[in-house]
Order: C-alpha cells, then structure tokens, then sequence
C-alpha cells in the first residue's frame, strides 16, 4: 500500500493515488456520513509520503506556517491614516512639499499637473498601542486591541504607481499580467491539505469608499497547471461556480448518475487504455465531495453567540468582510493552503475622512476578530495572516487645498502594512519613514522581499520554487527579493 | 593458504576499488542516467547544445551584461577561441578532453571548480556528462541553431526492412517520415480507425462540430468504402470551417470585446474577428494573411477589407484608468505588438530580450527594440479617455480607427455581419506618428537610451536592404520562403491542433530552450511544401490528414505502454480532450439548438448571475459592470461569439483552460479537474440541451423503443455496444419510474433553461434528459478520439 502511494503521488496532487482511491471507493462513496467530508485527507489513506525526489509537496525546511489568509484592502488604504503617524504633516499643513523630499518621484497622471502639493495632515488622531507601542489611528479601535499580536511593516515600498500594476505586482510578483499568482506559487510548492477543498481560494466584498475593480489574473495560475488556480468563493446559493445540482435532482439521484457515467467511462478504458478516463472518473468524484464540502464549511449556523458577537453582527449578512473573515477562519481550518480576500473601496482621491471612516469600519473590528479567534484555538502559530494595499497614498492633497475634505493620490515609496502569526515576530513596529512619510529611512522591504519572506514563513525558499516555462525557469520573485529575517520569529 | 591469499586479493581489490571510487572513476555511476545509450553520433544542436543552454548560457551565453570570465559558449568562434582571462586556455578543443576547460571543470570534484557552481542549483547528470566527452571526443561540431536554418526537404526515408507491417504501410511522404522513426524504434503503427470514428476526428478537426449521423450516413453511403479525401473536401467547404479555423487564431491575437485593465470597458473589435472568418474561408493564402494584418494599411492602394485585417495588432488590452502616464501605456501596447509577433508568429521568445539581451537566443535588447520600432509609429495614446467618459461615447473605438457603414458592408466589407444604419467604428493601425525608437533600459518607458532603426534579429534571417523599413517590410521578411521561422511554426501549430501536441511540443518557443522536434525532417519537409504550394492553409490539413499517420486508431495498444507512453512516435492517433469552446458546441449541435448565424456583435449566452457585479469598479466605471444575458436565439450561437469580457472571461471556458487573452497565447494546457465536471453537469446550457433534445424525440415518437440508443448516437456518433445500452436503458427505465412516482421533480427538472417548452410526459422527459446527460458528461463525448 506504501508503495503504492508512493509511486502515484507524484502525479497531479489533486489525483493523488487514484487507484488506491477507487479501492477505498468501492464500499461506495455515498454510504460515508457527510461530516466526514470535511476530514482532511480521509481519501488519501495512510503513509501518503511524497517521495525524496519529488521537489514539490514539500516544504524546503522546516515551516512556521502552513498557511496564509491574505485580507487585501483592494485600492489602497493611506498610510497617513491607518499606522504611519506623521505629526509633522499637522505641523506644516498647507506647505508645500519640498522638491528634496519628492526628489524626482514620478506622478500619476492625476496629480501630475498640480503646481502645488500642500501636506495634509492625518485626517483622524493617533494613540500608542500595547506593549509595543504601536501607533494606530483612531479609525481601527478593534485593531488597537491586538497590537501585540501585529508585526506593523511601514517601510513597504513598490515601483507601480496605478492600480492595475500595483495589485498585479502584489499578486503575481510581476507588473505585467501572465504570472501565476502567490497562491497559486503556495499551491504549487505545498499541494493541498485536503483534497475535497481548492487549495487556493477566493472572497471578495465591497465596501462604500471609491473602488476599483478586481480581475481574475490576480488569482490565476498563470503558467502553473490550471489546478492551482484560485477558486472564487462567493456568497449566496452557488458557493462555488455550477457547484448546485439542478432542482428536481435529489442527491441519490445525483448518485446515480454519477455511477451511470462512471460504469460506462470505465468501460471505455478498457477499450481505449487511455488513464486520462480514470483521472476523469477521479475528478467527478471529487467534484461530488465538493458539493458537499463546501457549502458544509461556508455554513456558519453553527458558529456560537460569543463568535458572531466577537467579528460583528455583520459577519452574518453574507458578502461582507466581516463574513468573509470568518468564513476565512472555517476555510483555514479546513486545511485551505492560501486564502485570499479582497476588501474593495481604499482609493479615496477625494472624500478621504468620510470614505476612509465607512471603509475601517467595515474592516476594523472582523481584521482584529480574524487574529483573536485564530489565536483561541492555537492556529495563529501556523496561520499567517497579512492586512494591506497595493500601495501608499501621498502626503499632500490632490486638487485644491481643503482641510474638511480632500483626498491623496497614488504613491509607491512608502507605504504600511501589518502581518502577524505564522512565524512573524509579534508587536514589532519595523522600518521607517521621513517625517514627511513620504521616503523610507530605515528597513525597507520591497515587494520581492515580502514575497520571499512569506515563502520562508511556510518553508519555501524563494529561488528554488521555480517552474520552466518558456525555456526560463520562472520564480514568484522573480531575480530579485531577500528574506527579511528580522521579522520572523 | 590459498584462502589468505584470497581475502587478501579481495581485500586488495576492494581497496582499489574504493580508490578509484573516491578517484572519481565511477562518476558516471552517480546517477540513473548512467545506463542510458548514447548516440552514435552526438549532434551539436539535438544533443549538446540543450545541456549548454539550460545549465551554462545564464553566465556564458549571449547576455553580455550577465557574462562571467568572458566565457561565451553560445558562439562557435567563442567557444573555441582563448579565454579572455586564462590566456593559453580554450573551453572546447575539438578531440581533447585535458585541454577543454569546459569538460575539466564539469567533471571536477572541486566545488569551487566545479562547473556549474553547486549554488546556482544546477547540475549535470551522468549521462549529459558522457554527452560532452563524446562530442569532444568526436570532433566537437558546431551547428546553427536548427530553428534558424532555412528549411529544406529531406529524401524520404526507406524502409530498411522487410517486415510487411512497414512495407505495406502508409498514404504518403509524412508517413515516410513517421514510419522510419517506428521502425527505428521497433514499434509498429497502428491500423486504420473506423469510418465513423474518423469522419467525427475529421469533423471535430475541421468545423470545431460533430457532424450529425444524417451526415455521417450520407458520407458512408455515397460509396461503400469511404472516399477521405470527398470528406475532407466537404468539411473543408463547410463555413464552420472558417469559424473553427478562427477560434484558435483569436488566442493569438488576444482578441476579446473589451479593453481590459482594471476598467476593461467595451470595445468593437468583432468587425475584425468577421474578417478572420472570411479569410479562413476564402482560404486567404498564410502569407496574405499575415501581410494584411500585419501591414495591410501600408500596402499600395489598400482597399477596407485590407485596412480592417491590422486590427490584428489593436486587439491588446488598452487601459482606461485615470491616473496613468501615458508614455508608459503606450510602450506597453507597443511592447504587447513586438511579443506578439514573437510567440504568435515567430515562435520566438522575444519579450526576453526586453530588459536585457536573450539569455539563450542570439537575440539582443538592440534587435528587440529594432523590432519595437517597427510598431511604434501609430499615432494613438495611452490613455484616451477613462471608463467614465468612454462609456458615454456613440462609438467604442480610440483612434486611430476605420469607419465600417452600410457602404462597406454592401461592398467590399459584405463579410461583417453589421445590422443596417449602424455605423461602427473599429482601431486598425496607421504608421501617423513617426517616432525615433530608443532601446529603453531594463525595458522602462522613462529610461531611453540609444536610437535604433527598425530591423530584424540577425541571427534568425538578414532583413534584406530591399525591403522597405516598415511594417510591410516586417511582413516581406517574415514571408519570404526564405525565413526559417515562419512556415514551420505555422505548420507546427496546425499539427499541434490536429495531434494535440506539435512536432516541436513548445509551439511558442522554437528557441534554443524550447523542446526540440520529434520528427525534424518531416517538419522541415512539411512547411517547405506549405510554401511550395503558396501557403495554402486547405492543401496542408487536407495534405496531414491523407496520411495514414492521422487515420490511424487512438487506442492505446499494450506495448506502446513502455515503449511510447507520451506517444512521441505516433503509432497511434493521439486521444485528447476537447477545448471548452468545442465541448460547448458538441452539445449545441447534437442537441439541434446550434443557431449557425456567423459574424456580427459578441453574444452573451447563460452564465452565472452576478459574476460582473461582484468584481466591478462601481456601477458607473465604464459599461460592463452587469452581465445581462440576452435571449431567444442568441443563447445558441457558436462559442467564439460569447462575449469575452477580459478581466473576467466566460467561466465555462476558463475552467476548460481558456487563456484570459490579456497576452498572446499559443498552447492551451489540457487539464482534467473537478470544476469542469461541476460545468458539466450543472451548467443551465448543457442541462437545457438535454432536456430540448429529449422532449424533440419524445414529441416525434413518444412510444420509440430505440430512445436510448438514438440519443446515444445523436451524440457520440456511433451505434452503443451491447453492454452500453444494457446499462444506459436499465438508467432511463429506472429514471422513468422513479419521476412517475414523484412528477413534481420531474416538472422542476424539465423547466431548466428558457428554450420553447413541448408537451410531452414529464417523467420520460426527466428521464431521457438524465439519459443524455449522462452521455454528455462521457469521456468519450468530451475527447477527440
């Protein structure tokens, strides 16, 4: 059986020992109860080791995290008003922002006619936080709560100074769109926890600030095999794409036809020795599991008071955040090696106290819940969970000086965000910005390096996970990127 | 005594032995590789120069700025000339080991020696290192890279033996070619596939359609043994030939009805993919093809139609996001022109050599802004306008653009299926704005260095001083029968569309890190024979699919299991999926709800509610934020007319592994998961094509016995075997049963989808629908066989 195992796990992960699977198979599928479904590997039997030879499936040393829950904040939250404290803006308020501190940074094509660029102070108070002192603005009191768990990064720094770019930069490691996505890297390095769940799943939400859109590049897997593709959960009745059987097909029915098809495609292998039949008899019947999988772990009626109450009433309106980050709990639980939300309406060119208010609370108090929850039930040790944008925001305001309202446009050199778990040192506040926060002076990490470092966080090394494509052989960081060891526990 | 003497010659050997171990002597023995049989003539480009480039040309190949101790292994005069940094000492003296520093270094046990250095995580096995010693050994020849010599026609091979198995095989001169490689591996091919079998092949392979039973006995009927090269003529004429023939070359030309980017508004390009149809159809020799869509508008007197072809190159996506500095946008589309033209057309890949020279290919960041250079003189911006403004615009086209109105349409336009009094405007490309190209540094918009001139890479094929320096020049080098690239790619990706993979496996990458070709000889010899016969694009698929390799059985035979599992040597036909696309319109077809309209605006067909809405910027961000699915007739229009919204592509043709055509693409993967099987079963198009198809032959003949059996061969284009339809009527009678018992299932299931309801009885509805569902979700339904 070993052996066996052995010999086919080597295969397509998600077709992992496929004819050891149909031996288990044949005591019939439909007899298992359905909570058994969500039993991490019950298919894969016992002593399911990868081979030595087999690079991928293992991590290259010993992991801290076995998996990552990414809440980006889709458009890009300003750093001036979330966890870079910046007094001096008060100060000089109206000012122009002196050319050596801009010091040739290119512009968008927003601001780039503006002959002036008067600072603007943080739209909302700051405090220190914790034992570390954390400064963190009055928008996200929740967050306040967990500053000793958060490592605060706000030395940030990318090239891109649009949208598209930006994210695609984040997702994929690369500005132009092709490159397979960070979870997909996740999927492909470490193959999946359970195999009637996506390795690499999907939610998004909206909030009310200025958004912009979402594509699916940023979840694809590019020249990965298609398996490692992030799937995109969403609320409502089909969780999952054509995941719902069609009305007036009761399950046993559904069982039926499943059996239907699977007795004559077996008779066809027999005809045509194609295995490609097999593995297509394997997929239905993971496809089947899923069908129960899903909607069992997307189900949170089971979930008590205290955890409602501890991410907030809205965590039961499906398609919020603060659902999504529950739902993002259940789904780590479960064994979903990348989970990746999107939480759109960050870009505030204009309106920024107002939209920047709605956007942290719609955020605020599930982010903190997020943290606090995984820490209860001992899964913050192996979980790495990152909170950020694709990029800052500037420190003068775009359009016409108005301290009641106004808004900041794109800005790369600097910019927060925050990681805890998995393997991050905990309460540290690490880099720095100018007084203006506009340029890094200390500690900075460029997107590479944060790259690199979440892949050392789950024991991967960032220039050997490679894939050939094309005759190259292709990285997640590209040719560049180091370990920011400082931040790992 | 004798003994003593004995243990100690043992001992003494076993000594010796672990001297010689440690001496490096059984080095070769390191690994699995060990045991392989190396040629009997090592070749330069098929044997030594694929280890080279993968584990040495990084540090010593044509990257200057990448290049350690001066040492360049990709040039024959480098290769073998002194080092610049070890006077007295050559990398490759042809016939001596001790002095090729090349062989010294790979074999040291030094590590600070060893070549490659064990940190670039590289390595060479066993057998790789007894390739290089051999080829010293031999004489150390240097080729051209293969891809780059102009291709010729080889002699045929004959058959060396007498088996009757090889001598009474074969159609024609590809069989030649096929065969000898068989014979050399002692495999043998396989027979002939059944009639029906090859006309749904031909079919598939042809129109992207199976061909309805009625067809096939019509095509068997017409003559007792059936005459292949009458079908291929009359699928060849069928005008779903044209739209199949298009559907892969809109990969290519990342052809989508939007722009893309974060906003990816609307855009009217489909006047554009109406001509592709058209030229496929007309059968528009591959050299005109790619000079009108290339440099149509630079041809003398270009007439509309010509004009319309350059769209080609204004199908990349185009940002409508505020914010952006439209030089770096506008290097963008430029950039998207010069990798298009490598992947899609050159089978080069040219976009390495953006930022820095090639590291395989002797392509230099000069020759690629050379190349650049030849797009960069349209006069068009980066940023027209956003998605706020764009959207309440009459027209969805920035400039510069052609106007297409009832007066093209009626003439020379006739093709564009453009409903009356409605002027479209479609981009198309000019050369108004001439520009002075700059090599940009690392590829950057904002970091011009020195000017260059357009220009073709060296390396592949001289850009004759003749030829003008444009974008017809371009397509005059590209299709002089000289180049070596042009044909054989072509050629290749027709083979990979037919056999599932191309005689070059990595149809994107004919360079030196792409895949070398299986049967050199006979790709040489067939795009050779493309061009002596005006590159026309019928003769070569009809030219294929007479061989004798094509019409042969898919089966997988139980010796090939061992000797051939990838089916390199083709002793059988390959047996592989179908795209998303073609499955979709297999059901359409058979179920009769395929509307055979072709051309005219992108449809949009069921797809799950609110996938638009979930992703969008906000409702008034351009026009695309709502996914509205049309009705009536629309619903079942060919699969390349779906609307292709970029940023968020039909999902039931991604999950079957559709590129997104952000970029051009070449090679679809061919996976097999789970999300397709959820497709299948549960997307409301297929479900209602069952139910249509069950309630037209309920309403026909409700008491038909053969019900089944009809269904069955309505989709799977042959008569079921015994124990097939044992089983699939025991389903239906037990699915009738079961829906008598409980109609008000039986009433939910037959209400999917918004096709005409008949009044026939809903259990057997019910019934039959599973029944042809159960079909269409086969292996066999869904694989070209």
């Amino acid at each position: 059986m070993e052996e066996e195992n052995k010999k086919t796990s080597d295969e397509n992960p998600l077709k992992v020992n496929r004819r050891h699977f149909f031996s288990q198979l044949s005591v019939g599928i439909g007899s298992l109860a359905l909570g058994s479904l969500l039993i991490p590997d019950l298919f894969r039997g016992t002593g399911a080791v990868e081979t030595a030879a087999q690079p991928l499936g293992i991590p290259h040393f010993a992991p801290k995290a076995k998996r990552i829950i990414y809440l980006f904040q889709a458009g890009a939250p300003s750093q001036f008003e979330t966890f870079d404290y910046k007094p001096t803006l008060r100060k000089r308020m109206g000012e122009d922002l002196p050319e050596s501190i801009r010091n040739g940074q290119r512009l968008t094509g927003m601001t780039a006619n503006q002959d002036k660029f008067p600072l603007m102070p943080p739209a909302v108070d700051f405090k220190q936080y914790g034992q570390s002192g954390t400064y963190i603005s009055d928008y996200f009191p929740h967050i306040a709560k967990i500053a000793d768990d958060i490592t605060v990064v706000r030395s940030m720094h990318t090239e891109a100074i649009n949208h598209d770019p930006a994210i695609t930069f984040f997702q994929t490691g690369s500005q132009i769109s092709g490159r397979p996505s960070m979870g997909s890297w996740m999927s492909y390095g470490l193959g999946s926890e359970n195999k009637n769940l996506p390795s690499f799943v999907v939610l998004t939400s909206r909030g009310k600030g200025n958004s912009q859109g979402l594509y699916s590049k940023l979840w694809s897997s590019g020249f990965l095999d298609s398996k490692h593709q992030g799937v995109l959960l969403r609320s409502g009745k089909d969780p999952v794409l054509y995941l719902n059987d069609p009305d007036g097909l009761s399950r046993s029915d559904k069982r039926h036809l499943l059996d239907e098809v699977s007795a004559l495609n077996k008779m066809h292998h027999v005809e045509t020795g194609d295995d490609e039949i097999e593995s297509r008899i394997a997929q239905y019947e993971m496809a089947y599991r899923m069908q129960m999988s899903v909607p069992d772990v997307m189900d949170i009626s089971k979930e008590p008071e205290s955890i409602i109450k501890l991410y907030g009433e809205d965590c039961q309106v499906p398609g919020t955040y603060a659902a999504n980050a529950l739902q993002a709990r259940r789904l780590a639980e479960n064994g979903v090696r990348f989970i990746q939300l999107y939480h759109q309406g960050w870009d505030q060119h204009g309106n920024l106290p107002d939209e920047m208010a709605g956007q942290a609370k719609d955020v605020d108090q599930a982010s903190a819940a997020l943290v606090m929850d995984l820490k209860q039930r001992g899964m913050l040790d192996d979980t790495l969970v990152v909170w950020g944008g694709e990029f800052g925001r500037t420190n003068y305001c775009q359009g016409n000086f108005d301290p009641k309202n106004y808004g900041r446009d794109h800005h790369p050199r600097a910019f927060s965000i925050w990681m805890a778990g998995g393997g991050i040192k905990p309460g540290l506040n690490y880099g720095q910005t100018d007084e203006f926060g506009y340029n890094v002076v200390e500690n900075p990490v460029h997107i590479n390096d944060f790259h690199a470092t979440l892949m050392y966080a789950l024991g991967l090394d960032h220039e050997q996970l490679t894939y050939k494509y094309q005759g190259r052989r292709f990285r997640l960081t590209d040719v560049a990127g180091n370990v920011v060891k400082d931040l790992l526990a | 005594m004798r003994y003593k003497i004995t243990i100690i010659a043992v001992l003494a050997l076993l000594i010796g032995l672990l001297f010689a171990y440690k001496k490096g002597v059984f080095d070769f023995k390191d690994d699995g590789y060990a045991q392989l049989k190396l040629p009997e003539t090592v070749n330069y480009n098929f044997h030594i120069k694929p280890v080279l480039s993968d584990n040495c040309y990084t540090c010593h190949g044509p990257d200057a700025n990448k290049r350690k101790a001066g040492l360049r292994l990709d040039l024959e005069t480098t290769a073998f000339g002194e080092l610049p940094e070890s006077p007295g000492k050559f990398p490759i003296v042809p016939k001596n080991l001790r002095e090729s520093m090349i062989y010294q270094h790979i074999m040291s046990e030094d590590g600070d020696e060893l070549m490659p250095p064990p940190d670039s995580k590289l390595a060479l096995n066993a057998y790789e290192k007894r390739l290089i010693k051999k080829w010293i050994e031999q004489g150390a020849q240097f080729e051209k890279h293969w891809a780059f010599l102009t291709p010729e026609k080889a002699e045929i091979p004959n058959i060396v033996t007498s088996d009757p198995i090889y001598t009474e095989w074969g159609e024609n001169e590809i069989d030649g070619f096929i065969l000898s490689k068989l014979e050399e591996n002692e495999v043998h091919p396989s027979e002939r596939s059944s009639d029906e079998t090859l006309i749904r092949r031909i079919s598939l392979d042809l129109t992207g359609l199976p061909p309805t039973p009625e067809k096939v006995k019509a095509l068997l009927d017409d003559d007792s043994e059936a005459d292949i090269s009458k079908i291929i003529d009359s699928f060849l004429a069928s005008p779903a030939y044209g739209e199949r023939m298009t559907q892969s070359w809109l990969d290519v030309a990342r052809y989508a009805d939007s722009h893309g980017y974060q906003d990816d508004s609307y855009r009217t390009m489909w006047p554009w993919r109406d001509w592709v149809i058209h030229a496929f159809n007309e059968n528009l020799p591959y050299d005109k093809f790619l000079t009108w869509q290339l440099a149509g508008d630079l041809l003398p007197d270009a007439n509309k139609e010509q004009i319309l072809a350059t769209g080609f190159n204004r199908n990349h996506p185009i940002t409508q996001e505020g914010g952006v500095i439209q030089e770096e946008y506008r290097t963008n589309y430029v950039l998207d022109r010069t990798n298009t033209l490598g992947k899609g057309i050159l089978g080069i890949t040219l976009e390495c050599a953006r930022c820095h020279d090639h590291k395989y290919d002797a392509i230099t960041q000069k020759n690629y802004f050379e190349m650049f250079s030849f797009f960069d003189q349209v006069d068009e911006k980066g940023l027209q306008m956003d998605a706020v403004q764009a959207k309440n615009q009459k027209f969805f086209a920035d400039p510069p653009f052609m106007t297409i109105s009832d007066e093209e349409t009626e003439g020379v336009l006739s093709f564009v299926n453009l409903e009356k009094g409605k002027d479209i405007k479609v981009m198309v490309m000019n050369d108004s704005a001439p520009r002075t190209t700059r090599i940009l540094n690392r590829g950057e918009y904002d970091q011009p260095t020195d000017s260059v001139h357009p220009g073709t890479p060296p390396a592949i094929f001289a850009f004759s001083e003749t030829l003008p320096k444009n974008r017809l020049g371009l397509a005059q080098w590209l299709t002089d029968t000289e180049n070596p690239l042009t044909a054989r790619v072509y050629v290749n990706r027709l083979w990979a569309m037919l056999f599932g993979k191309g005689i070059v496996e990595t149809s994107e990458d004919f360079g030196v890190q792409g895949s070398l070709p299986t049967h050199p000889e006979l790709l040489d010899w067939l795009a050779v024979d493309f061009m002596e016969h005006g590159w026309d694009i019928k003769y070569l698929l009809k030219k294929i699919m007479l061989s004798a390799t094509y019409q042969q059985r898919s089966e997988m035979r139980p010796e090939l299991e061992k000797a051939d599992p990838e089916n390199k040597l083709l002793a059988r036909a390959p047996r592989f999926r179908m795209s998303g696309e073609m499955i979709r319109d297999y059901i359409l077809t058979t179920s009769g709800l395929l509307n055979t309209e072709i051309g005219g605006p992108s449809v949009k067909p069921y797809q799950p509610a609110g996938l638009w809405e979930e992703t969008n910027a906000g409702a008034d961000r351009g026009i695309l934020t709502q996914y509205v699915a049309d009705s009536g007739e629309n619903l079942y229009r060919r699969s390349l007319y779906t609307f292709w919204k970029r940023t968020l592509p039909p999902p039931n043709m991604t999950i079957f592994d559709a590129p997104t055509r952000d970029f051009s693409e070449v090679r679809r993967q061919k996976t097999n998961t789970p999300l397709q099987a959820l497709v299948l079963q549960n997307d409301v198009q297929i479900l209602e094509a069952a139910r249509v198809m069950a309630q037209s032959m309920l309403e026909k003949e409700p008491d038909n016995p053969d019900l089944v059996k009809d269904v069955f061969r309505r989709i799977l284009i042959r008569t079921p075997k015994e124990k097939e339809l044992l089983t699939l009527n025991a389903y239906y009678h037990d699915a009738v049963e079961l829906y008598k018992k409980d109609s008000a299932d039986a009433e939910k299931l037959v209400a999917v989808g918004e096709y005409r309801q008949r009044d026939t009885d809903p259990a057997k509805t019910a019934a039959l629908m599973l029944t042809a569902q159960v079909i269409y979700n086969l292996d066999e339904t869904i694989t070209k066989e």
